[in-house]
């Protein structure tokens, strides 16, 4: 049955190894290179090869996608579409066999690969990495570690079930728009509580909060006057939330503010929003300083926040996470092939 | 091991539509069996349920004494032609045969290449590009090398030009004669099966309406015509098929067991066409027809 599977996705998984290896021979030209600046001149790492840096966090995205839109979705539907299901079905191998070897080799293949290409890119990208020290941040945690292999059997499993309930590979394929709202599901609503965040308070100051580069933001609206922070970007950790509240947790009220900073509330007409307090601003706008620094006399900071070193327990966390969701697609469709087909 | 197929109320619904209702069959084994009816009858539906491609929605089907594709030895026992002859398109006929030999333990290497060669087919041409007739010879090849008890063909021949058609049904009849097995095709064409089969199965509208032993069939079934007229009347034994009259004439086909000797018919033979066209017939234009004659339950 291996040697069945292999010769029918033998194409396929030649095209998966020869793409990964164009882009490693092309990272390998590039990587030394890259690696010098970041030793001589650090700073210039985000102008040197931007389009190769836009096009492998690009890829780095979709490849796990791929492989539920190549070798999931075709795995049951071409055979479902094309009828030669009742020439596999009707040999001496049960169906049930049939689909645990292909599910098995096919599968954990392709998210192999998927791990490979991560693999080899998190090599090249390593001087980004470290310089930015982004990596916790939801745009970069999926594109590195281990994740990539979890995404993969997902959406290869997705892909598989999909194909088997559509039994055509195209519609299949777009199980692609399913895999995208799982994604953004885990990280926006599940990925912050694998471990209760952290909490840190401080005292309200411009620019140099205890994890730097937290700004401010004064506007009014509607509902009145409000002052709110930015995330908080922590080297390597994931800022939750930055909230400004006084002892008993209560932010500060539309009258308190118009008292503190009556600077953002004289007769200024049309200015609904006055932002300040990046790095870059911070002393140019006096009038957020004086705003900030009679808002802390009632009001501290209070972070909400992912520590750098629970990066890899989550990274964990989150592979077991969609490697359970794929394993129990590829019990459904086992399932489905065993006793629901008909 | 005398019964090939065995079934008891055997139906398959999708929905309310029932593809197969009520049909209750004793197929032998040892027989070339002709699965017989009009396009949409229940044909593939009935093979597909013997092969397990299907599970029943009511009653029950035994093929060989086991319950269809319950184990990997049941499969074994069974080679299966499917309609259209599906075949991995972009694998090439020496692909089929090793496909052949992973998956079946019984694999007859020497038989499968030996036919290949026979057939004049390049074992490394694509079979995308086969024509129907060596696509289907490929088909029938991979399913008798697994060296099946009982062959199952579902239209094989629909597709097939006249040549290409009597070629499929020599090899038959050649690997019937060298193997022994059993076998069960369907046409909805009787004359593609005539001279082939010696069992005959009858399916219209998703229900049997009859099944049995071709001369069996033949003997028992006969036209009588007889001048029309008040007061003629049939015995009630005798099964009416089909019944025709115009104003001078009465012409019927009737079922009886013993030669109709009574002088005011005029009796003739049927041939197998006549007998499955007056069954089919018979199905289509009455609904509340009488229970179907010929099924053994």
């Amino acid at each position: 049955m291996i040697r069945l599977t292999w010769r029918q996705f033998r194409t396929e998984a030649i095209i998966g190894i020869g793409a990964v290896m164009v882009v490693a021979v092309v990272l390998a030209i590039t990587g030394p290179h890259l690696i010098s600046v970041y030793r001589t001149a650090p700073d210039q790492l985000t102008s040197t090869y931007p389009t190769l840096q836009t096009g492998l966090g690009v890829l780095l995205v979709v490849v796990p996608a791929l492989t539920g839109v190549f070798f999931g979705a075709p795995l049951i539907a071409r055979e479902l579409e094309t009828g030669t299901y009742r020439l596999a079905w009707t040999q001496s191998v049960t169906r049930l066999r049939w689909a645990v070897v292909k599910l098995a080799f096919v599968g954990l293949a392709s998210s192999l690969l998927a791990e490979v290409f991560s693999l080899v890119a998190a090599w090249w990208a390593n001087p980004i990495d470290i310089t930015n020290a982004t990596r916790f941040d939801p745009a970069n945690f999926g594109m590195l570690g281990i994740v990539p292999f979890g995404y993969a059997l997902f959406a290869f499993a997705l892909g598989a079930t999909t194909g088997l309930l559509f039994r055509k590979t195209l519609p299949a394929m777009a199980t692609l728009v399913g895999y995208v709202g799982v994604r953004y599901l885990v990280t926006f609503l599940v990925r912050p509580h694998f471990e209760a965040p952290l909490h840190e308070t401080s005292a309200l100051k411009m620019a140099n909060s205890p994890t730097s580069g937290v700004g401010f933001n004064f506007s009014r609206g509607s509902s009145g006057l409000s002052l709110t922070a930015q995330n908080p970007n922590i080297p390597n950790g994931w800022g939750l939330s930055a909230q400004i509240v006084d002892k008993s947790g209560h932010e500060p009220t539309s009258a308190f503010l118009s008292r503190a900073c009556p600077q953002f509330t004289g007769p200024v007409q049309g200015v609904g929003r006055l932002a300040g307090g990046s790095h870059a601003q911070a002393g140019t706008n006096g009038n957020m300083q004086t705003c900030i620094e009679s808002v802390a006399t009632k009001f501290h900071l209070l972070l909400t926040y992912q520590p750098a070193n629970r990066y890899w327990p989550f990274q964990i966390y989150e592979t077991a996470l969609f490697v359970v969701l794929g394993l129990a697609l590829a019990g459904l469709t086992l399932w489905w092939v065993r006793r629901r087909f008909a | 091991m005398t019964v090939a197929i065995e079934t008891a109320d055997l139906t398959k619904r999708y929905g309310r539509r029932a593809a197969l209702a009520e049909c209750t069959l004793s197929i032998p084994t040892g027989r070339i069996v002709g699965l017989v009816g009009p396009n949409g009858a229940g044909k593939t539906t009935l093979l597909h349920l013997a092969v397990g491609l299907l599970e029943p929605s009511a009653g029950s089907i035994e093929v060989l004494g086991h319950r269809p594709a319950e184990g990997p030895e049941q499969l074994a026992r069974v080679g299966f032609v499917a309609q259209n002859t599906p075949i991995y398109t972009g694998m090439s006929v020496a692909d089929h045969l090793r496909f052949g030999s992973w998956t079946n333990p019984n694999w007859d290497e020497a038989l499968a290449s030996g036919r290949i060669e026979l057939l004049g087919l390049d074992p490394k041409q694509k079979t995308g590009s086969l024509s129907g007739g060596q696509r289907a010879q490929l088909a029938l090849t991979l399913a008798i090398a697994k060296r099946p008890e009982l062959l199952i063909l579902d239209e094989p021949v629909a597709s097939l030009d006249p040549l290409a058609r009597r070629e499929f049904l020599q090899a038959l009849m050649a690997v019937v004669v060298d193997h022994g097995v059993s076998v069960v095709l369907s046409s909805h064409l009787v004359a593609d099966l005539e001279r082939v089969c010696d069992y005959l199965v009858v399916l219209v509208a998703s229900r049997v309406a009859v099944a049995g032993d071709i001369d069996e069939l033949l003997a028992t079934h006969h036209r009588l015509s007889a001048r029309r007229r008040d007061g003629l009347r049939l015995p009630s034994d005798w099964g009416v098929i089909e019944q025709s009259d115009t104003d001078r004439q009465s012409t019927m086909i009737v079922r009886h067991e013993e030669p109709i000797l009574d002088p005011a018919w005029t009796v003739e033979q049927l041939d197998l066409e006549d007998l499955v066209l007056a069954y089919m017939s018979r199905a289509r234009g009455d609904q509340n027809a009488p229970t179907p004659v010929g099924v053994r339950s």
